[in-house]
């Protein structure tokens, strides 16, 4: 092939090149404009509610609280891992939704890039709310996200099994251990939960380490590779599956479901799946180290948190988010999802209606904020427990080498 | 000249747009800390080769490393020996060699996901079919952890990958075999080589070109690998089945460091590049001999 005179090619291409970047570029600033001072007649809002019914009722609410605040609500619901990389996609745009329902522990990543609201600035009145709540959509003392309802964990336990194997509901570790091994039998094993490589792995141990007095930012304490090793234990000793690594909390309530296991440790939200499938199950507070000591579960759920997107917007968005956080509405939300209420007096309430619903009640005064200490360094050392378990798991690693190499990625303060 | 300008323009930009941009834009992120703050402020602020210098620091990138030798280095190895012998097998004529073809078909045809989630079902420790059926001939005693040990999980993500990987390999050298012309095989037997030494002198020599592309193109398949290992295992356990692959997507979209996981998925773009260099030396050699054929 002759080739072309080299000294003009390039930068003839180049000119035409750019003038069809030019013409994309005068594209997107035609959409892109507007805006400004004018009446806001429409919100946007994004969140992970995909299943039904929290779906079509999270459609509802945001339909109802929209007309009432006389605007008109876009949502775009998205699959839950896709949730953070689109909001930071739109964020590069500068066109984040509105209003946004977060996992908690991403709030404080979300609140350290500077786009999300403070509430307490905006007039958001947190009045009757669990203090414990209102910590984690907090940020360095700022608040910025507050959740309709909150979950937490508990021991499951599947009532005829125990009651056909004589035994009460474990309350120690102890009793933990001996209780799952007298319940394993045949196809059967004493207890699930879920060790999985991500953060539904790492919140399901929290629990473990911080009832035995450990913390998130010392995790090669004695008493961290303690609670790790009750878990490779149980694992150890077959009253665990080793599969247990790769379960998530759905896998394990599966299992619970499908009678392999006689007790689980799950998330309030498995209640109504349990009821319509018709089992039979006692849920008690998760066992502590020791008779009497205190438990400490991690709170989890939902905040929502509105985008710094102007005057007009924030205004009404706030006034959205006090109508989603009506208490008629908490209540409903706590309802389908089996949340505990956000405030204290709905959450008394409902624990008297639904004894079920009691022990998770009874935790959320002294749950705690994954993200207290750590703030947007959490997801790393969260990443780096999942690693350490999987490994005492798993691994031929003992508790206390895994534990010694997830410090590592504790960040020196 | 201007009409050839007019010609080449609309690839040119093309190829710019979308692979010169964001090869050239994953490059720049490598060298800036880019976290979740990044996207909204637009500040990620320049830091050198510090991204690579974590990333090679750091103990899961050597476990990253041998796993993804390994997995590819199997992948390759078996998907490459078995899908010749099955085109071998299938040059035969023999009752149903279509159809047999065709069901063999299926793996390639299926949803990763599909088939990935088939196979964690086959591997469960407790009920998968595979202990269930080892347990009952008594080849084993007490059920293998196949996804859940820290040993056991990359050979088994491995065996997913062949079985996933075994039609591609086949059709392309079944095709390959087509092309060579029968009149040498009975030139040979009538010189009195055996099948082996006709797969040995014929076959073998005259597929080399067809097996080039086949290992080429199965390298970067299997480097990049992500759904199989994803739906198995998400390249756990304790990082044990953790490729380069998965490992910049989990740095990248889990841990929301941008910057680390560019510098990850660099590393991955050098290793393709170092290989399609080999090949592409390898092509030019080869070129020069009579190898290359259509099929008369």
């Amino acid at each position: 092939m002759p080739s072309a005179p080299t000294g003009r090619r390039p930068h003839l291409l180049r000119g035409s090149c750019a003038v069809a970047a030019a013409g994309l570029l005068t594209l997107t600033s035609a959409c892109a404009g507007g805006g400004g001072e004018e009446e806001v007649t429409s919100l946007t809002a994004m969140d992970y509610n995909l299943a039904e019914p929290q779906n079509g009722t999270t459609q509802k609410m945001l339909d109802e609280c929209g007309r009432q605040a006389g605007v008109e609500i876009k949502r775009d619901a998205q699959p839950r891992d896709q949730l953070m990389p689109r909001l930071l996609q739109s964020a590069s745009q500068q066109k984040l939704p509105d209003l946004m329902l977060l996992d908690n522990p991403n709030l404080p990543q979300m609140a350290a890039t500077g786009a999300l609201l403070p509430l307490d600035e905006a007039g958001f009145d947190t009045d009757g709310y669990y203090p414990s709540v209102l910590e984690v959509g907090t940020h360095q003392d700022t608040l910025y996200g507050i959740a309709p309802g909150v979950n937490g964990l508990a021991l499951f336990t599947n009532t005829a099994m125990l009651d056909e194997a004589g035994v009460e509901p474990p309350r120690t570790w102890k009793e933990l251990r001996d209780t799952a091994g007298e319940l394993t039998r045949g196809e059967t094993k004493g207890l699930a939960f879920s060790a999985i490589g991500h953060e539904e792995g790492t919140w399901t141990f929290e629990p473990f380490l911080w009832s035995n007095g450990a913390t998130l930012t010392e995790l090669d304490s004695p008493e961290a590779v303690e609670a790790l090793e009750l878990w490779s234990d149980l694992v150890e000793e077959g009253s665990v599956s080793q599969s247990a690594v790769n379960w998530s909390q759905a896998d394990v309530n599966d299992q619970f479901l499908g009678e392999r296991a006689a007790m689980m440790i799950n998330g309030s939200w498995q209640l109504p799946v349990l009821d319509e499938e018709g089992a039979e199950y006692d849920v008690v507070p998760l066992p502590v180290p020791e008779a009497g000591a205190a438990p400490a579960t991690p709170m989890g759920g939902e905040v929502w948190a509105v985008a710094r997107n102007g005057g007009e917007r924030e205004k009404k968005s706030v006034e959205v988010l006090q109508c989603l956080l009506s208490d008629e509405n908490m209540r409903e939300w706590a309802e389908l999802n089996a949340y505990v209420p956000a405030k204290e007096e709905a959450a008394r309430q409902l624990a008297e209606d639904d004894p079920q619903m009691a022990p998770f009640v009874e935790s959320v005064p002294t749950a705690r904020s994954r993200t207290a200490r750590l703030g947007e360094d959490y997801p790393d050392v969260s990443a780096a427990i999942a690693d350490a378990v999987q490994e005492a798991l798993a691994g031929s690693g003992s508790a206390e080498d895994a534990l010694a190499k997830a410090q590592k990625s504790v960040p020196e303060s | 000249m201007l009409a050839r300008v007019g010609f080449l323009a609309p690839i040119v930009c093309y190829l710019a747009v979308f692979f010169g941009y964001p090869l050239a834009a994953n490059f720049t992120m490598a060298l800036r800390e880019y976290s979740a703050a990044s996207f909204y402020t637009g500040e990620a602020p320049f830091v050198g080769l510090a991204n690579y210098a974590a990333v090679l620091s750091d103990p899961v990138f050597g476990t990253a490393m041998a796993n993804t030798a390994v997995f590819t280095a199997a992948s390759l190895a078996f998907q490459f020996g078995i899908g010749l012998a099955l085109a071998v097998f299938f040059q035969r004529h023999f009752p149903l060699n279509g159809v047999l073809r065709s069901l063999l078909l299926i793996p390639w045809l299926l949803p990763l996901v599909v088939s990935g989630t088939v196979w964690r079902w086959i591997f469960d420790q407790e009920y998968g079919v595979l202990n269930q059926t080892l347990l009952g001939l008594g080849v084993i005693d007490s059920a293998v952890p196949w996804l859940s040990s820290t040993a056991m999980a990359l050979p088994s993500v491995t065996v997913a990958n062949i079985w996933v990987g075994i039609p591609f390999n086949m059709v392309i050298l079944y095709g390959g075999l087509q092309g060579i012309p029968t009149q040498l095989y009975e030139a040979a037997a009538l010189d009195g080589a055996g099948p082996w030494q006709r797969f040995r002198h014929v076959t073998w020599p005259l597929l080399r070109p067809v097996s080039a592309v086949v290992l080429m193109l199965g390298l970067v398949y299997t480097l990049k690998v992500f759904d199989v290992i994803m739906v198995l295992t998400q390249g756990g356990p304790a990082n044990a089945t953790q490729t380069l692959t998965t490992w910049s997507y989990s740095l990248s979209f889990g841990e929301l460091d941008f910057g680390l996981g560019a510098a990850v998925g660099n590393l991955l773009i050098l290793i393709a590049l170092v290989f399609a260099v080999f090949y592409l030396r390898g092509l030019r050699t080869s070129g020069a001999a009579p190898g290359t054929k259509g099929g008369r």
